[in-house]
């Protein structure tokens, strides 16, 4: 596999701009230039960090090439929200939005919104339904189902909008709950949005529920076998992406005395850049892509972009950044027809009503 | 920042001036789709286009509607109008990037939402835009738009009120939790009928306290509710004499919740056609009238009063003869239509277009609620009719819903701005940075024990 593999993608953790939209717009704008492929947003709900959806939003118009990857939570919210607002961010950013389906886990965040605590296998299934209902809302507008139509006087066809009839299954472990749909927005303009999961959650949301799993190994040393190991699981159409902290000699200073508190779990990274480069020239033999998440934002990306990203360029381990591509083409995924076109004729929507 | 602007008073003072801001609506039949020069409705470019024409035009703020289940026409989503908008706050989120003074209106529904996600989604574009924040608090509620949410949701008229103010105290003790800029926060806590709340908030105070508060009910309640909690409501009463008895009525109930006159601006819903002189305007004004109400769109509006198909019927021939199917009748469901007896509203209907011999379609284009809000004239007949506003006060400004997309703001910037510059009752600069600012609103200053003490239980 590792000899025929394409070349990898590198997406960054941009934790650190927290809400101040200049620092978020200069935090961003580094790592597009620095040649990363995608920024992510956590939404860890820890103090003076603003909404993860609306940081990817602001970023949206002021960049052109980098996919912005916010974390949204599958438990607390609801499913309609969640995908209009993952829609619209793919129309601020010109199809390059895509979603870390999360599951809460902390009792804060269901006290937050007066729920009990959802825990064990019963998360996976909060977060199985609402990717299912986003993704059914994302096909509810058939691609031409805005039609503008003078002659008939209609702006929609009517035949291309589908309700979505959304029921969570038997055995569901949480209060169960219906989608009626369709969407308020028409189809993103991916079609469907890239969705990424924690490997955590795979069992309950299946595999081809997804696009991309994010794997986690206690130490560095471990990530590659862990991808492996997933790989195995989950085949070769799903991205595999490895999950790696990074500290780097930087500014005269060597990684081990920086001040890096990590505290994901995470394998963790520190040393030189070339080092680095290395490392994940190795990784990306195993894995599609490699999240960072450095130790300081700013101190950080500018040692990446200056030393590591250029080196791996070069070795042809990077895909190339493509002006104009979604973030679906960066994936290597075709853009999906509506589950609904084809059903079209059969069963529109009000049919039944 | 600007604080106690116009001191607490029981009598109303005029400010003398008028602000603009724009609601893009997207959902509506205002909007016309089929001239050449009809722009996307969901690409960021034609809400960016928009957006930096107003700022250009110093207006206040920025606005979009909120309608969580599609409209619905005899049981299927309603085909003949603009449909399909995006989420509003990651919208206004993007269009902060690329923005620097225009405030920027969310309008969010109070019975599909937490308080606590909604306070800090709220407080994070308050943030990210450098204080420009908005929220438009609406009530809208049915079992129907519930089938899209986990929650479903119906409440009746004064439970609807009720929860929302329980839902905004809760929100703005949120905003005020944060003692100083670098917190700590103080934990709030909320017991409610409708739902609980136990969050120590996370996000610090922005550069304008917290977001304004806009409302749009127009009920007695809805009045009362703005009178007690907003900043700006968004009137239906644009007509100058309506204005003028909407402001004695807000004015009143807004010194009996104890606010004073003046603590609560009034911006209604206007829609502006305009052209360099008054024949021009009234000529443009048939055109935009034929584009907002087709045929279809004349005859599918008596269809939602009728309850039945009436496509057999010719638009430009009178009324139905036939009769509504009363238990049928199916209003277009999200348009805001209730319960009008149908028969008697069909009796009535035919009697009046008999009476002013008006067709299908002039009968409907002139029951349009539009056609109250709309301005037309030139250029300086309508700048001489708003500075009449601002002398005497009736509004503070007017939300303006352009009818083309995204040009439709740009005869309103390039030639009624000036005109209205000219008569010192508009803007010639932003005030500050923040949306309050602009709008010359008091800085809250309420600490979180205050917040705390205000909540009744
Ligand atoms: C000018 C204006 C604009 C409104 N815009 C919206 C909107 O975008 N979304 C919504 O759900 N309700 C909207 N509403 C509805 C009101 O907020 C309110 O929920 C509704 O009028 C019922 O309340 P009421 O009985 O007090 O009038 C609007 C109302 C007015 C007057």
């Amino acid at each position: 596999m590792s000899t025929f593999k394409k070349p990898g993608f590198l997406a960054i953790e941009l934790d650190g701009a927290g809400w101040d939209g200049a620092d978020l717009a200069r935090a961003v704008l580094a790592a597009e230039s620095a040649g990363f492929h995608a920024a992510t947003f956590t939404d860890a709900p820890v103090p003076a960090r603003a909404n993860a959806l609306q940081r990817a939003a602001f970023a949206g118009p002021v960049t052109h090439t980098i996919a912005l990857v916010p974390e949204v939570d599958t438990v607390y919210t609801e499913p309609f929200h969640v995908s209009t607002q993952l829609a619209s961010l793919d129309y601020v950013s010109r199809g390059r939005a895509g979603w870390i389906a999360t599951a809460a886990d902390a009792p804060e965040a269901a006290a937050a919104v007066g729920r009990s605590a959802v825990t064990g296998a019963a998360l996976g299934q909060e977060a199985a339904a609402s990717i299912e209902v986003s993704r059914r809302l994302w096909d509810s507008w058939e691609d031409d189902a805005v039609i503008r139509d003078v002659a008939t006087g209609r702006y929609i066809d009517v035949d291309k909008l589908h309700y979505v009839d959304f029921q969570t299954p038997a055995g569901f472990a949480g209060v169960g709950y219906s989608v009626k749909g369709p969407s308020i927005i028409p189809r993103p303009l991916q079609g469907q949005l890239p969705v990424l999961v924690p490997a955590s959650l795979l069992g309950e949301v299946r595999a081809d529920a997804v696009d991309a799993v994010l794997v986690s190994a206690p130490a560095a040393e471990l990530l590659a076998a862990e991808v492996r190991d997933v790989r195995a699981r989950v085949g070769a159409s799903i991205a595999v992406i490895a999950e790696l902290d990074v500290v780097l000699d930087a500014r005269g200073q060597d990684a081990a005395a920086r001040d890096a508190s990590f505290d994901g779990g995470r394998a963790a990274f520190a040393g030189s850049a070339a080092g680095l480069t290395d490392f994940l020239a190795d990784l990306l033999k195993e894995a599609d892509g490699v999240r960072l998440h450095p130790a300081s934002l700013f101190v950080d990306v500018e040692e990446l972009g200056r030393l590591v990203l250029p080196e791996l360029r070069r070795r042809g381990a990077l895909r190339p950044v493509a002006q104009g591509g979604t973030f679906r083409d960066l994936l290597g995924l075709e853009r999906p027809a509506s589950r609904y076109a084809t059903a079209a004729a059969a069963a529109p929507a009000g049919a039944g009503k | 920042m600007t604080q106690h602007t116009r001191a607490k008073s029981e009598i109303f003072t005029p400010s003398g001036q008028i602000q603009f801001g724009v609601f893009f609506q997207g959902v509506n039949s205002g909007t016309i789709w089929k001239a050449a020069e009809s722009g996307s409705q969901t690409d960021f470019e034609s809400f960016r286009r928009i957006a930096q024409t107003a700022e250009r035009g110093l207006f206040a703020a920025f606005f979009l509607g909120e309608g969580l289940r599609l409209r619905e026409h005899l049981g299927r989503p309603h085909a003949l109008d603009v449909v399909g908008r995006p989420d509003a706050q990651t919208m206004l989120a993007a269009l902060a990037s690329v923005t620097k003074n225009i405030g920027l209106v969310a309008t969010q529904n109070t019975t599909y939402n937490d308080p606590a996600d909604l306070a800090h989604r709220l407080a994070s574009l308050d943030l990210i835009s450098g204080g420009r924040a908005a929220w438009n608090i609406v009530t809208t509620d049915n079992a129907w738009t519930g089938a899209n949410f986990r929650r479903g949701g119906y409440l009746d008229h004064a439970d609807r009120y009720k929860h929302a103010e329980a839902f905004v105290e809760t929100a703005k003790r949120i905003w005020d939790s944060w003692e100083t800029p670098d917190g700590p926060a103080s934990r709030v806590l909320h017991q409610g009928q409708r739902y609980t709340v136990d969050v120590t908030p996370r996000l610090p105070r922005s550069a304008q306290y917290r977001p304004v508060l806009f409302q749009a009910g127009d009920s007695p309640e809805g009045r009362n509710f703005a009178a007690r909690q907003a900043d700006v409501i968004f009137s239906a009463h644009p007509k100058f004499d309506d204005a003028v008895d909407f402001r004695k009525d807000l004015v009143e109930r807004s010194v009996a919740a104890g606010r004073g006159a003046n603590a609560v601006q009034i911006m209604p819903a206007s829609e502006f056609i305009l052209a360099p002189t008054a024949a021009e305007a009234a000529e443009k004004k048939e055109w935009v009238r034929s584009l907002q109400i087709g045929p279809q769109q004349a005859i599918a509006y008596l269809e939602q009063f009728w309850g039945r198909e009436l496509s057999t019927y010719d638009p430009d021939g009178p009324l139905p003869e036939i009769d509504p199917v009363v238990e049928e009748t199916s209003e277009t469901r999200g348009s805001g239509f209730h319960g009008a007896k149908a028969r008697q509203l069909a009796d009535q209907w035919r009697a009046e277009a008999k009476d002013k011999g008006l067709s299908i379609r002039q009968f409907v284009t002139s029951k349009t609620a539009r056609i109250d809000s709309t301005f037309t004239g030139s250029y300086t007949a309508v700048a001489d009719h708003l500075a009449e506003y601002a002398r005497v006060g009736a509004v503070d400004g007017f939300n303006i819903s352009p009818w083309l997309i995204p040009t439709g703001l740009d005869d309103i910037v390039n030639h009624l701005v000036p005109e209205l510059q000219e008569r010192g009752v508009y803007p010639t600069e932003y005030r500050g940075s923040t949306l309050r600012e602009h709008l010359g609103l008091e800085t809250p200053v309420r600490t979180a024990d205050e917040a705390a003490a205000a909540v009744r239980a």
